[in-house]
């Protein structure tokens, strides 16, 4: 057990109803997360992902949260203001039941970081961005139990872990190791 | 490495069912940018004059512009680009919406369609992997219906669909094609995309576009997002609301249509209404907006808010943009809940939104006239609204009447005969303009409607004010942070410019000045498109985000391509150069360079061949309008000079400068 602590929370109220569509949370995000910074944006690498189907109208901006390893054993339906949701459209976990939240070209997951990148910005991109106000930052003291974060490259190889097995890594790294001193 | 664009083209042969990936030379891009202006090239040198629209050899473009794909706010845009089957000439319609940018990801800067395809198809791309997959299926959906069912079978809820309609399919002159919020629909593209047998084209794409310079581009990116804040909360004063702001204009936002609907015209472009907007009328229309429209929507990455999803009662939801709201309805002196609810079925099938109520009424009015008769309308329901209900459906299935209603106003007259051409009366080139008849010639507009090969006013105007303001003062505040004009005699222009007395039109601006002003107006809409940018957020409104000042920046700091304000204006001039020759290689000549017989009631011939003469000039054009040979060099395009000279061009030309007789028409 973690001893408890003050803690700001950072968080942004997405206002469904002002969303307009546009995606550019989308565009924005993956520019800044890009190396080097900016250099590129594709939406498929994006951490905030818009669920959206304009016919029933659906506008869920959705942020990137914890990987989840496997899917949900029931998939459960929503109905609020006469409009389905699938649970999923809520869902912030990049899982193996759908392509988001995933890098497009090795699958690892990702995660919102409120852009707490380098440089840190005072506000996350996403929300500068939607000038509409359907995104709103703000902060909030809570008090939380530490815990012991994963570093980033952790996260990412206890994945690779999940998906093959600790051993082929292991023996990944060792080889890659050695070519690299050779 | 390519930045911005892809530096890769999908050739699709649909006669064979062969699919290339083809890389693109870099050189183009510096000369002609991309978007339109790749295209022309493509189209000039690849399809020759004696191409019809419906041969195997039309290519079919699907183009994104050259910022398509950056973060570059609001730049979105496909550039279709083919043969038109209506004006016989280069047809280049352009969609907002997301699919531009969803082809960028998946790694191609345009889709060339050619030959047809035996069967109905549809075209897959997923990154890398491109198929084109049996539609017999979806033969007769609509266009809405048709993305929906094929995202559901492909499994891909983030799939961008470029769709026909069954008007599309049965090569309606004026048929569409959309995509979800946009549609690209003059010229009647979707007829060509039906006619090679393709239904959608269906895109997913997840791979990175890059941008040269980073930082310097994503600086300009905020400064365009900032200042479009600063114009959402500075509307111009004294303009009517929907000159007031930016964006394609917020016709889904506006309440108040007293304008439109008492300066344009109803019926078939016949009456002006001029008490038409009372308290009343304001309070239905407001109630009949707010009950179907579910929610305010843009386009991919851009902030404003120019479409909506609506939902018609009884009707499935569809969404829609712009000037459409009206154009049905009084097209049928209706109201707007008829407009709103034919809307929808003309969204699935897919016709244009202008075109289409136009010829609607033309029809009617032939019926009234006695040129056509009850006996070419068997079935027909007596209601207003019912009729056009009917008339929609016979032309889109080609039915009847319908079959000739289909090849738009100008082709159906010339088949009716009887006179019946007076009635298409209000064609530029052989296509269906905005119901506008105005009073006093404005010489601006003049040349803008002449020579105008957008088709479409809306593509052309904008910057300049479209009148002065009653007060030097009033001027004189408009022009203080006028930032956007490209030089600052423009400001001089409009505070001398007044609404009565010398200075006033038709004779003020002076022709020199209208020539700067139109060439300006359409040097930004020629930008617009190469770069996939759109007119809401540059070349339209007045004051607005994007300009000649900072374009060659983005250019520079996105496409890695050295740019600078005159070798950009040179771009633009260079590909709307070739764009004309196009058309002139097709039999376009000074005769077409007209705006309709009635659209002023007070003409002044002397002036109007002055200001046409001295444009002609000053864009380096022969008095039949042909670019000449030395302008042609200088613009690095001898190859299109020698071309024209083979085919004696020239040589007819010169016979006879001035003379307004009809040249032989190519091709058709």
């Amino acid at each position: 057990m973690g001893e408890k602590k003050k803690k700001i929370v950072k968080t942004i109220k997405i206002d469904v109803d002002k969303c307009n569509g546009c995606r550019a949370c989308e565009v924005i995000c993956s520019a800044f997360h890009a190396a080097p910074k900016y250099s590129s944006n594709n939406p498929a690498r994006s951490r905030i992902r818009l669920i959206r189907d304009p016919l029933r109208d659906v506008y869920l901006p959705v942020y990137a949260g914890e990987h989840a390893k496997a899917e949900c054993m029931g998939r459960n339906k929503y109905v609020i203001d006469g409009k389905d949701y699938d649970e999923c459209d809520f869902c912030r976990a990049a899982c193996p039941s759908r392509d988001i939240f995933k890098e497009p070209d090795s699958k690892l997951p990702l995660k919102c970081d409120m852009c707490e990148d380098d440089p840190a910005q005072e506000k996350p991109l996403c929300v500068q961005w939607c000038i509409n106000e359907a995104l709103i930052y703000e902060e909030r003291e809570e008090e939380v139990e530490e815990e012991v974060r994963a570093e980033d490259v952790e996260v990412g190889l206890e994945a690779m872990i999940d998906k093959y097995g600790l051993q082929k890594v292991m023996d990944t790294m060792c080889r890659m190791t050695a070519s690299k001193k050779g | 490495m390519r930045y911005a664009e892809t530096g890769f083209n999908l050739e699709v042969d649909l006669t064979r069912g062969n699919i290339e990936r083809v890389a693109t030379d870099p050189r183009d891009t510096e000369l002609y940018l991309g978007g339109l202006g790749t295209s022309a090239k493509i189209l000039w040198e690849r399809v020759p004059p004696e191409v019809d629209a419906f041969s195997p050899e039309n290519l079919l473009i699907f183009s994104t512009g050259l910022l398509c794909g950056t973060p570059a706010p609001g730049c979105n845009r496909t550039i279709v680009s083919t043969i038109s089957p209506q004006t016989l000439l280069m047809a280049f319609s352009m969609m907002g919406g997301f699919w531009a940018p969803e082809l960028k990801y998946a790694g191609y800067d345009k889709v060339i369609l050619r030959g047809k395809s035996p069967k109905l198809v549809y075209l897959w791309i997923k990154d890398d992997h491109v198929e084109l997959r049996d539609a017999e299926h979806l033969r007769g959906k609509g266009a809405v219906e048709t993305a929906d069912l094929i995202r559901h079978e492909l499994k891909e809820p983030n799939a961008q669909v470029a769709a026909i309609g069954l008007a599309g399919e049965n090569r309606v002159f004026f048929a569409s094609i959309e995509q979800g919020r946009s549609s690209a629909s003059r010229g009647g593209i979707g007829a060509v995309m039906g006619d090679k047998g393709v239904k959608a084209i269906v895109v997913r794409g997840t791979k990175d576009v890059n941008v040269a310079r980073p930082m310097e581009f994503m600086g300009l990116c905020n400064d365009v997002l900032k200042y479009i804040k600063f114009r959402n909360d500075n509307p111009i004063p004294g303009v009517m609301p929907i000159l007031a702001g930016l964006g394609s204009p917020q016709e889904m936002k506006v309440h108040d249509e007293k304008w439109h609907t008492e300066n344009f015209m109803w019926g078939n472009s016949r009456v002006r209404r001029k008490d038409f907007w009372n308290d009343e009328i304001a309070k239905a229309w407001a109630q009949t907006l707010d009950s179907m429209r579910t929610r305010l929507i843009s386009c991919y990455n851009c902030p404003m808010t120019c479409g909506a999803t609506i939902s018609p009662p009884g009707l499935p939801t569809y969404m829609m943009k712009c000037f459409s709201k009206l154009t049905y309805t009084m097209a049928a002196f209706s109201d707007l809940e008829f407009g709103l609810g034919i809307a929808q079925s003309a969204t699935e099938y897919g016709v244009d939104g202008f075109s289409t109520p136009q010829v609607m009424a033309f029809a009617l009015e032939l019926l009234e006239n006695g040129i056509l008769t009850d006996d070419d309308f068997p079935g027909m329901p007596a209601d207003n609204e019912g009729r056009f209900h009917w008339l929609l459906d016979k032309i889109v299935r080609r039915e009847g009447i319908g079959d000739v209603l289909a090849d738009g106003t100008y082709w159906a007259a010339q088949r009716i005969g009887k006179g019946a051409d007076a009635y298409a009366h209000n064609n530029i080139k052989k296509h269906e303009q905005l119901p506008l008849k105005l009073s006093m010639l404005n010489p601006i507009y003049f040349l803008m409607y002449a020579t105008g090969e957008k088709i479409n006013i809306t593509q052309i105007e904008g910057q300049f004010p479209q009148a002065p303001w009653p007060t030097r003062e009033e001027r004189e505040e408009f022009a203080k942070d006028w930032f956007q004009v490209p030089d600052e005699k423009f400001k001089q222009y409009l505070l001398d410019w007044e609404p009565r007395g010398e200075k006033s039109m038709p004779f003020y601006p002076t022709v020199d000045m209208c020539c700067d002003i139109v060439d300006w107006q359409e040097t930004m809409h020629y930008i617009d498109d190469a770069l996939g940018m759109c007119a809401g957020l540059s070349s339209f409104p007045l004051k607005p985000p994007y300009h000649i000042h900072n374009y060659p920046k983005f250019i520079s700091a996105g496409a890695g391509i050295d740019m600078d304000e005159e070798k950009l204006a040179k771009a633009a001039r260079r590909y709307r150069t070739l764009v004309r020759a196009f058309n002139i290689r097709r039999g376009m000549r000074r005769k077409d360079d007209k705006p309709p017989a009635n659209h002023w009631k007070k003409r002044f011939p002397e002036l109007e061949k002055q200001l046409l003469d001295t444009y002609y000039t000053f864009k380096g054009w022969n008095g039949q309008g042909i670019p000449t040979k030395e302008s042609l060099h200088e613009l690095g395009l001898d190859y299109v000079a020698e071309d024209l000279d083979k085919r004696g061009i020239y040589a007819e030309a010169e016979d006879d400068p001035s003379s307004d007789a009809p040249a032989a028409a190519a091709g058709n």
